[in-house]
């Protein structure tokens, strides 16, 4: 069973010295409504417990949602807020940072709407690098419509529309979004607020489009789905923390790693076994996204152990930018457009 | 060398207009042909109206029905309507090009064939039996037989062009040859193969020899009686171009842009016949224009309205099944009361349908096409140039009443041309988008609050307050609203009001609307007509060419066009009423009559057609004089 924490302290380390607001700020006036018990709580904590300590204004952030229980989330918050409709929030927030480079958009989202119904708009928006932070809120289940299997579902999964066992072979929510060019990747769990702050503070850093994982619980439909890796007890020894150019060590006293195989293949391994100068060191910055790939592919679901953390944070220019950078070059050329002249651009003559 | 060209005093014959076709396989280079004919006509001083027609398929199979490219051009001495429902010239590169077109050639018409391309295979190809060209079945007509492909080669031997390469010049020759036939110039065609042509040297060469080798053809051989001349038109004083509905619209979006103080982005995807619309603005970006060509149509539209949200002009292009894809999205953007345009080139339908054909089919989708009561205004442009005007009036409305608003043209009048008298930029009307940037209420205990739902009592508008405005964050959604608050709201009463809300202020758009204008000539001396053909779209060069050929047979009739389908004028109801009987031609089986009886309760009758073409004047015009003696009749008998 998932515990939440929705009291109103700022966690530890994370909290802000100076920052000039507080979580309250951030707080709308409207009754949250998810379940009793559920994940999202303790999401939307962290994200009100960060706002304030990202030296943001309220009137600049948007968040932009599409249909789900993960979708009611801009309806928390006191900042500008769309709930749209189903798996269109990425296209909506595309026009949106287009337009408004200026803008600190976020979109939250699940997986029924990111990866099935949206997916098409989900892998768009990270190819072309859109200054956005996509939270996907992935629960494997769809709650709103009351517990079907979603695109992220285990095989074999039994549910209302799959009474009988799921029969589809589900997403890997982090290998999509990486071989959709994703310039930013990470996974997070609810369960853990110090480390959701610390990964979504970096999402929202990232200049282009971050896309962010929360393992989250529905109590509800499908409760304890990462109890085995995230329950209190099995932290330690199930999740395999990523640091940048740090060797990848998990386990109590960091007793395992991972290597990787002559193969291509990861493995993890007791480091007593082989040495801590064989562990594969993490390089988020690497151009080529296969390792980033292979990480996100340890664990075949939530019972083996399960990297978190930023897998992948390369630079490349952000979409508004080119477009941006693309407009000017044009006026550089041409000037800029003279309504006029452009009624009389093609070939004229004149009577009378 | 020189670009005019001599010519011998020979016989001349002034003529008051033309209807010439140009047709050929989709690699002949039909459009390019007819276009330059056209851009001719017009420097001329001649009114003109044009139709391309080209298949689906980018490279139907060579010397196939299916394969065959055409481009109608109609020029006069006088203001037109119509590219002509019948040409009086075809010109036709192979057998296929002459089968598919001979059936629409006026009797007596002149048809100048290619004729190296009648060799037996092409023939076959066609699906002739025998050679149309000895057969005898062209005796209805006169028939001009020049070997092109083989003048051409012989043309452009001087500049070494392999025959293969050369013989890619033939529409050329064609055009050289109709030009002399017509007594137009070919300086400024010259003049736009040097420009268009101008990385490839060869090509320029092979292009401008085989031109004049028409022209000299026609000039040298006596092959032709006479040639022609159609004088210039009188059309009003001014400064003109020829513009195309695509182009005129795309110009439009720029300009109500413009007038509203706004920056202008389109998500689009492409689609025939809209992606010239995508084009047009992805080339202006230094207006600041921002163009994304999406993933698919939603995200077009999903983009546009994203856009909105942040304070630019949201508009989405599309077309066919587009429109289908976009209705969710125009749904949330009736919810979230925002402005966005939604720029339909209506074609043939269903599913895939007709692609490159036009039809009005979506007027009824445009309507009704969404779940729950979700009203949306419509525009509908009448004429090429007129989607210049349509597309600001679009952004008029989306902007002032903060609404997704259809805009419906079609593929007539998306490739069609016609010559357009340039407006002065400063008479072109201001649109205030009227950002909301603080405070619009007081709450009862003295604070003050922004409401995002709190309407202009005379617009029925909610405030426009865009991401940045400190002081108005405030969330909105599809789920249903608070009426003022714009809070989550199951309750059954707000539903209801916001329901007939919405309602109202699309219908209140009618008081910001002109009234629709009636030509009725005889009612100014008190003889008004007793049938009124009412029309919309693309069928306004049709309707008003035989309204006027009606009046011409002493036929008394009425004619209005609507420009804004919904709401209609508010004195539509007036006007319907006023006449025995009102005809309604579309090119759909009756959508706007069924709009018309269902608001007004008139037995208003449908003249539809859905052949993927427009309608020719003569079937309005026998549908008008059917209509007036079926009246005359019925008093008679009555009396
Ligand atoms: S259904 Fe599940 S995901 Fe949705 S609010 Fe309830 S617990 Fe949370």
């Amino acid at each position: 069973m998932t515990t939440t924490d929705t009291t109103d302290t700022a966690a530890g380390a994370d909290g802000a010295p100076g920052a000039t607001t507080s979580r309250k700020d951030w707080t709308s006036d409207q009754e949250v409504r998810w379940c009793p018990g559920c994940g999202d709580y303790s999401i939307l904590a962290a994200v009100q417990f960060l706002l304030p300590d990202l030296g943001v204004s309220r009137e600049n952030t948007v968040f932009v949602s599409g249909i789900g229980c993960a979708a009611r989330f801009p309806y928390y918050m006191s900042t500008y807020g769309m709930h749209s409709i189903h798996g269109r929030a990425p296209a909506i927030a595309t026009g949106l940072a287009v337009s408004r480079p200026d803008l600190d958009i976020w979109v939250v989202s699940g997986d029924g709407d990111a990866l099935s119904i949206g997916g098409n708009h989900l892998i768009h928006a990270l190819r072309r690098n859109v200054d956005i932070t996509i939270l996907m809120f992935n629960n494997q289940i769809y709650g709103l419509t009351k517990g079907q299997y979603s695109p992220t579902s285990e095989h074999g999964k039994v549910t209302k529309s799959t009474p009988f066992g799921s029969i589809d072979t589900p997403f890997n929510p982090l290998s999509v979004a990486i071989g959709a060019e994703a310039s930013f990747v990470a996974r997070t769990h609810d369960m853990d607020r110090k480390h959701m702050m610390a990964t979504l503070r970096r999402a929202h850093d990232h200049k282009g489009a971050a896309f962010v994982e929360i393992l989250q619980n529905c109590n509800v439909f499908n409760d304890g789905a990462f109890e085995a890796i995230t329950g209190k007890g099995s932290r330690e020894s199930m999740l395999v923390p990523l640091a940048h150019g740090e060797p990848i060590r998990f386990g109590p006293d960091g007793s395992k790693g991972v290597v990787l195989d002559p193969d291509a293949s990861l493995r993890v391994v007791d480091v007593a076994d082989v040495g801590i100068d064989a562990l594969l060191v993490h390089d988020e910055k690497r151009s080529d996204p296969s390792l980033a790939y292979m990480l996100s592919r340890l664990a075949r679901g939530p019972f083996e152990p399960t990297p978190i953390g930023v897998f992948r944070a390369i630079e490349r220019p952000h979409y508004a930018q080119l477009v941006d950078e693309q407009i000017a070059a044009v006026r550089e050329r041409k000037g800029s457009g003279d309504l006029a002249a452009l009624l009389r651009s093609g070939t004229t003559w004149t009577v009378g | 060398m020189s670009r005019t060209m001599d010519r011998s005093p020979g016989s001349v014959s002034r003529i008051g207009s033309l209807v010439v076709r140009f047709a050929g396989d989709s690699g002949d280079g039909m459009q390019v042909t007819g276009d330059r004919f056209t851009a001719a006509s017009a420097l001329f001083g001649n009114d003109l109206a044009t139709f391309p027609s080209f298949p689906a398929e980018i490279r139907a199979p060579a010397g196939t029905l299916a394969g065959v490219s055409a481009f109608q051009v109609h020029i006069a001495d006088h203001d037109i309507l119509t590219p002509g429902d019948a040409p009086t010239v075809l010109v036709a590169m192979n057998p296929a090009a002459l089968r598919a077109n001979l059936s629409d050639v006026v009797t007596g018409g002149s048809i100048i064939v290619n004729s190296d391309a009648f060799d037996e295979r092409s023939v076959a190809k066609a699906g002739y039996g025998a050679d149309p060209l000895s057969d005898g079945s062209l005796a209805a007509f006169r028939v001009y037989e020049v070997p092109m492909t083989t003048l051409t080669v012989e043309a452009c031997k001087p500049v070494g062009a392999k025959p293969r390469d050369a013989e890619r010049s033939k529409n050329f020759f064609a055009l050289g040859l109709v030009s002399w036939l017509y007594h137009h110039p070919l300086d400024s065609t010259i003049e736009f193969v040097e420009r268009r042509y101008a990385a490839h040297a060869d090509v320029v060469q092979a292009n401008t020899l085989a031109l004049r080798a028409g022209w000299n053809f026609g000039e040298t051989t006596e092959v032709f009686e006479s040639s022609y001349e159609v004088p210039p038109s009188t059309l009003e004083p001014g400064t003109y171009t020829n513009v195309s509905g695509n182009t005129a619209l795309a110009w439009g979006l720029i300009a109500g842009a413009h007038q509203a103080g706004l920056s202008l982005f389109l998500g689009s995807y492409p689609i025939t016949p809209a992606s010239d619309i995508l084009h047009e603005l992805a080339k202006q970006k230094h207006f600041g224009i921002r163009t994304l060509q999406a993933e698919d149509e939603i995200a077009g539209v999903g983009a546009a309205l994203g856009a909105s949200y942040g304070g630019a002009l949201g508009v989405t292009t599309t077309s066919g099944p587009g429109i289908d894809l976009k209705s969710e999205t125009v749904g949330l953007a009736v919810s979230l009361e925002l402005p966005l345009v939604i720029v339909d080139v209506q074609r043939g339908g269903p599913s895939t349908g007709l692609p490159t054909k036009t039809e009005q089919g979506d007027l009824l989708h445009a309507m009704y096409g969404r779940h729950g009561e979700a009203p949306v205004p419509i525009i509908a442009a009448s004429t090429p140039s007129h989607c210049f005007e349509a597309a600001i009036e679009a952004v008029r409305i989306a902007v002032t009443y903060r609404t997704p608003v259809y805009l419906l043209t079609d593929g007539y009048l998306a490739n069609g041309a016609e010559p357009w008298r340039i407006p002065d930029v400063e008479t072109l009307p201001r649109i205030d988008p009227e950002f909301q940037t603080e405070a619009n209420h007081t709450a009862p205990d003295g604070t003050s609050e922004f409401l995002p739902y709190l309407r202009d009592p005379e617009t029925l508008a909610r405030p426009w307050a865009v991401p940045g405005t400190p002081g108005l964050e405030h969330r909105i959604g599809g789920i249903e609203k608070h009426e003022l608050t714009g809070d989550v709201s199951y309750d059954p009463g707000n539903h209801s009001r916001m329901v007939h809300i919405r309602a109202d202020r699309v219908a209140r758009i009618s008081r910001s609307i002109p009234p629709v204008a009636v030509d009725d000539p005889g009612a100014a001396d008190g003889r008004p007509a007793r049938l009124l053909v009412l029309g919309w779209g693309s069928t306004y060069g049709a309707i008003t060419a035989a309204v006027r050929r009606s009046r011409a047979n002493g036929l008394d009739v009425a004619q209005a066009h609507l420009v804004h389908l919904n709401p209609f004028p508010e004195n539509l109801r007036e006007v319907l009423a006023r006449y025995e009987a009102v005809l309604v031609p579309e090119t759909n089986l009756g959508q706007l009559v069924k709009l018309v009886r269902a608001a007004y309760l008139v037995d208003a009758v449908a003249l539809s057609k859905v052949e993927g073409r427009p309608f020719l004047v003569g079937e309005v015009e026998s549908a008008i004089a059917e209509r007036i003696g079926s009246l005359r009749a019925a008093k008679e008998t009555r009396a």
